[in-house]
């Protein structure tokens, strides 16, 4: 099979490939792209590790043709640091409140923190453990991932309120 | 977890979709949010020459509200269902089903064409469109046709919808009655239906259809009509003559029987504390 043009908008940068139409986005991404923040965990669409922002949603990067994604916006992991490369408020709020054990599940659980806190601002415990549903992690019991969600929910809220 | 190699294609409106398909014929096949369809192709359980995408195709997107209907785009996705305030107080039935469809993730991409189409008994859609009385819109290149939910299942993975169909529009009758419930028993968050029930009654009607408890979705004329006239029990007993669950994973078929009868009692009573 032929090979297309993949354009995307990378993190905030134009790219482009060749590909085959069959190629997965998580494959393009780590292995034309060398983007490896999102991982392959089950490739089977349960785990979430996988997980980028298409089009400003959230969506499991195994189970989508890079075909059908080609011209989209795409931001994974990488994306999400501060400008000057340190890490962003979701991240340090995994980091102080022990929301990774092995890591694994991290990129996923925060790219998909990143949009859950868009649609959802002011969440409840609740809210968060359902909005994250997708994501899987086999190391620290959900508890701590939960606690840095909210936490970052504030960090981002009282931000806001300062510039306003 | 490679599928095999196809030739993708991107139209922009139905008649190019179905000017494809007719092409190609059973060498082409539709994709629209991919969900099921692509994990399918990675166990190479599908395979197809050329791959007709229709995400590019507005006229698929849209929800319209009629006086008499409502019309969902096949390519509305779950997520949008979730999110559509007008359409969920009209149509409660249908967010509180999406709610129960896998996870965030799949919900965004999942489309309520895919979903009905696709003929997976596991699917919840389906059963909730029998209850609801639903018609499908399906445009191929002799025209248009449409066929009601109630008609479109033959077997596992088997519509009447031929291969060079498009599924364009999901239409409810309206008014809707105003009990509601879908009820799903399933082993975690994520996972298909052990047994589900879509319940409906109000104003002396009722309605009750059944997802994963034979190879289709399972509408009961026989419990909707015992409902309707209020005798719970004898609904039991009728749509336990309907289902013909199968052991498999998810369980021996006397326990998904056992689930069943739960659901659908869960249901009616939910449906009937909503009856406004
Ligand atoms: C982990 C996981 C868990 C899931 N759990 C559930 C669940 O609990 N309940 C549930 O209901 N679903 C579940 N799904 C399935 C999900 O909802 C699918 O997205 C949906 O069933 C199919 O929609 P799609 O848009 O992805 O269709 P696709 O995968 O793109 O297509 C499915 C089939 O329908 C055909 N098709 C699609 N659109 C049309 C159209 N407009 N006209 C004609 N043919 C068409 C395709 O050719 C294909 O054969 C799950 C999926 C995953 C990955
Ligand atoms: S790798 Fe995509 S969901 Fe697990
Ligand atoms: S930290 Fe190890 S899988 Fe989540």
């Amino acid at each position: 099979m032929s090979k297309m043009h993949v354009k995307l908008n990378l993190n905030g940068r134009e790219v482009e490939d060749l590909a085959e139409p069959r190629t997965l986005l998580i494959h393009f991404l780590r292995e034309n792209l060398n983007v490896t923040g999102p991982h392959i965990g089950c490739e089977t669409s349960h785990c979430g590790a996988c997980t980028v922002d298409m089009n400003g949603k959230s969506v499991k990067s195994c189970t989508i043709f890079v075909a059908q994604s080609n011209g989209a916006d795409v931001t994974t992991v990488e994306g999400l640091a501060n400008p000057d490369g340190s890490p962003g408020v979701l991240q340090e709020m995994f980091r102080e409140h022990h929301g990774l054990q092995c890591g694994f599940c991290t990129p996923g659980m925060i790219t998909r923190a990143h949009r859950f806190l868009q649609e959802c601002p002011n969440p409840t415990e609740e809210e968060v453990r359902f909005g994250m549903a997708g994501n899987l992690c086999r190391c620290t019991g959900y508890q701590n991932i939960v606690k840095a969600v909210m936490a970052a929910a504030d960090q981002i809220n009282s931000q806001k309120e300062a510039v306003t | 977890m490679i599928p095999s190699g196809f030739e993708y294609h991107r139209p922009e409106n139905v008649s190019s979709a179905v000017e494809i398909l007719k092409k190609h014929g059973d060498d082409a096949r539709v994709i629209a949010g991919g969900h099921s369809l692509v994990p399918l192709m990675k166990l190479r359980m599908a395979e197809m020459a050329h791959l007709v995408d229709l995400q590019e195709i507005a006229e698929l997107r849209r929800i319209s509200f009629n006086r008499d209907n409502v019309v969902i785009g096949a390519m509305t996705t779950q997520a949008e269902i979730v999110s559509n305030g007008q359409l969920s107080s009209l149509i409660p039935i249908l967010r509180e089903t999406a709610l129960l469809i896998s996870d965030p993730q799949v919900r965004n991409m999942g489309t309520m064409g895919g979903n009905v189409a696709h003929g997976d008994p596991g699917n919840d859609m389906p059963a909730v469109m029998q209850c609801l009385d639903a018609g499908y819109t399906l445009s191929g290149p002799d025209g248009t046709r449409t066929v009601k939910a109630r008609d479109f299942y033959e077997s596992a993975y088997f519509t009447v919808r031929s291969d060079d169909e498009i599924l364009t529009g999901i239409t409810i009758p309206m008014p809707v009655m105003s009990g509601y419930a879908y009820e799903k028993q399933k082993r975690k968050i994520g996972d298909y239906a052990i047994a589900a029930a879509a319940v409906l009654i109000g104003d002396g009607k009722a309605s009750v259809a059944f997802t994963n408890l034979s190879d289709t979705p399972v509408w009961s004329a026989s419990a909707s009509r015992a409902l309707a006239s209020g005798s719970i029990e004898q609904c039991v007993d009728c749509a336990m003559d309907a289902i013909e669950p199968q052991s498999d994973i998810r369980g021996p078929a006397e326990f998904k029987k056992h689930v069943a009868k739960v659901v659908l009692r869960r249901a009616i009573h939910k449906a009937m504390e909503r009856t406004k």
